[in-house]
């Protein structure tokens, strides 16, 4: 069977990788045992939650202000510490001490439990994220597919939030951004296909290691096929909109509609949608930079003695690989947020429907011929 | 408390494929006919996983895929109904929807 | 306690929890009289039912089942809510007619339904499979299943037609047009 064998994953054992992702530290928390009770088991799932908690304070709400400063040739905030690093914290401050208000008119239930399922469905792909090859909460064998699937409860999330908050305006915006995210989430998926097909698995780890290589950048995945940087262009637009980031963002649009579907909120439900958001994107880039850019794996090459690759290839330089390039993609999405006009609705889904799914299905199709007779 | 079989799973599906009947018989609105709609089905996928995994074969995960998606496309041209129906009957009421005429 | 297993406790008691998930609000989604609850209880009962089939062994059916049924039915039938009910209203009530009946007939199936499979039938128990169902899937439907597979792509082509057709709007819809 040609087609089964040119996707076995076998071959990825035998390509020289340097690293094996053996899930080192995971394993050693899982057997970390105070008196019988295994308390290691909740470090895993602690560890990304406090990382999304750093993250989203520091390169999200901090970074963001930041950047937009500097792409407004102005300074932004400096008063609060030395540049101003404690404003985060402030801010954080601020919202917690704040009144939890719900609307008498709210759907109570509904109201309350919205923001936590669009927080869950932007937290629960972190599972399976690899974070370097010793730590990936659960290296599922449909990792890939996983994640997709976590974005598509968000939007339920959002209708929930949209519908309790009982109020016009915030139903509108809810509609308006689920059919945004909803519509977006086909020419992202065919994306992604690009890379599992050339990857050979769904398999996060797996995906990562067959980019793994002498050579560092050139064995990642979008050199490895002609038409892979367009599979990831169309990635990256598409996660813009998903995460309603600008310029697709016409439900959060303060000119817009308010606020969208997040007016009615105050206080600790706004920062839970809020750090959803930024968890969100983080989450996108990760999937990016794992399906086209080679995850944890050092770019630097082995030339002949200097051993570079070798020398920057481990579980902990994994790590600030796949940091470096998940902040990456986050600072680029927030640069073309401050640069970039927004779109109007008709133009967002024109632009996704006539222009993003046909190139992706070209892409698609010829990324296939392209796995099965020349590679 | 014994370990989880077959039975299990049988007893499960079957409490929800009657919960989804139940629905079907009684409930007013159509869309909500359609929900309890969507429980049959799932009832139905569980088992056939079920029985997929105790029995070894391949054959009942690939029906359940099928089922999974035939299930998305009657419920897109059955919602489109629907919608057609309250556009010329002004509800959804399926008390109410009982004339022939347009 | 030396014995205990926390493992094989864990797997259980998580099943048990799940099952109970799925049962109270497959309840919620049939005797609410809030449409709108019953819709988001519809989710709950669909996650469920996805975290049994990780228990099944059969991982990528349980993603597939997220991403069609929450991602793509759920939402269908929310929007189905919201456009098919005045949404001015606040609670969107609805009763239901012929209880007793209704629950006499579905009492009597359930127990017909459990004593044939729990007493009667004798249930052909082969290997259990343990692996994951991934590769055999994609594997099947490239050998065995041609045909469904490619028919069945031609059919969701046909219902995506047929369903944009039919609700297409400019036509009969008296009611202020919704935004998109």
């Amino acid at each position: 069977m040609r087609l089964f064998a040119t996707i076995a994953p076998d071959a990825l054992a035998a390509s020289a990788a340097p690293v094996a992702a053996d899930n080192a530290w995971v394993k050693a928390l899982e057997s970390f045992e105070v008196a019988g009770v295994p308390v290691g088991v909740w470090a895993i799932p602690a560890i990304p939650l406090v990382f999304i908690a750093v993250y989203a304070l520091y390169v999200g709400v901090y970074g963001e202000r930041k950047v937009s400063a500097f792409i407004q040739d102005r300074i932004g905030p400096n008063e609060t510490g030395k540049w101003g690093l404690l404003q985060t914290i402030a801010d954080i401050l601020k919202l917690i001490q704040k009144e939890d208000v719900v609307p008498a008119a709210a759907d109570k239930p509904l109201f309350v439990l919205g923001p936590l399922i669009v927080f869950v469905g932007a937290f629960a792909a972190f599972a399976v994220l690899p974070f370097s090859s010793a730590f990936i909460g659960a290296d599922l064998n449909v990792g890939v597919f996983y994640a997709v699937s976590i974005v598509s409860v968000e939007a339920v999330g959002i209708l929930m939030c949209g519908w309790g908050s009982n109020n016009k305006w915030s139903l509108f915006g809810a509609v308006r951004s689920v059919a945004q995210v909803v519509s977006y989430e086909i020419p992202a998926s065919i994306s992604i296909l690009v890379g599992v097909m050339m990857a050979g698995s769904l398999s996060m780890q797996k995906i990562v290691m067959s980019q793994s290589g002498e050579y560092g950048i050139l064995h990642y995945a979008v050199f490895q096929s002609p038409v892979a940087w367009l599979a990831m262009i169309i990635y990256f637009i598409s996660a813009l909109a998903e995460c309603n980031r600008a310029p697709f963002d016409i439900p959060e649009a303060e000119s817009e509609l308010v606020s969208g579907y997040f007016t009615e909120y105050g206080g600790m439900k706004f920062a839970m949608i809020f750090l959803a958001e930024y968890a969100s994107m983080f989450m996108t880039s990760v999937i990016l930079s794992v399906l086209f850019l080679g995850g944890w794996n050092s770019p630097l090459p082995n030339i002949g003695p200097v051993a570079l690759n070798d020398w920057t290839n481990g579980p902990v330089w994994g790590a600030f690989w796949i940091m470096l390039k998940g902040f990456f993609f986050v600072i680029v999405m927030m640069w073309v947020r401050w640069t970039l006009p927004r779109f109007r609705v008709d133009q967002l889904m024109y632009l996704c429907w006539k222009v993003l799914t046909p190139f992706a299905l070209l892409t698609f199709a010829f990324a296939a011929v392209w796995e099965l007779y020349v590679r | 408390m014994p370990e989880i079989g077959l039975n299990h799973y049988l007893v499960l599906s079957a409490i929800l494929f009657s919960l989804g009947l139940f629905g079907v018989l009684t409930r007013r609105n159509a869309v909500v006919v359609l929900m309890g709609v969507e429980l049959i089905l799932n009832a139905a996928n569980l088992n056939l996983i079920a029985f997929s995994k105790y029995n070894g074969t391949m054959s009942g995960v690939m029906f359940s895929m099928f089922v999974i998606i035939l299930a998305a496309a009657e419920a897109a041209v059955a919602l489109a109904i629907v919608l057609n129906v309250y556009a010329t009957f002004k509800t959804v009421d399926v008390g109410e929807i009982d004339t022939m005429r347009e | 306690m030396e014995n205990f297993d926390f493992g094989a406790f864990a797997y259980q008691a998580i099943f048990y929890l799940f099952a109970l998930i799925i049962v109270v609000s497959a309840a919620m989604v049939v005797f609410s009289r809030s449409i709108i609850y019953s819709a988001f209880s519809l989710l709950f009962t669909l996650f469920g039912v996805g975290a049994m089939y990780v228990y099944l062994s059969a991982d990528f059916v349980a993603v597939t089942q997220i991403v069609v049924y929450v991602g793509g039915i759920l939402i269908l039938l929310l929007f189905g809510v919201m456009l098919t009910n005045k949404i001015t209203q606040e609670r969107l009530l609805t009763d239901v007619f012929n209880i007793v009946p209704s629950l006499v007939i579905m009492l009597a199936i359930l127990g017909a339904i459990l004593y044939t499979f729990l007493y009667r039938a004798k249930w052909h128990a082969g290997q259990e499979r343990t692996t994951t169902v991934v590769e055999p899937i994609g594997y099947e439907v490239m050998t065995n299943y041609v045909l469904p597979f490619e028919i069945v792509s031609i059919l969701l082509l046909v219902a995506l037609m047929g369903a944009a057709y039919i609700a297409r709007s400019e036509k009969k819809f008296g009611l202020e047009k919704r935004s998109n």
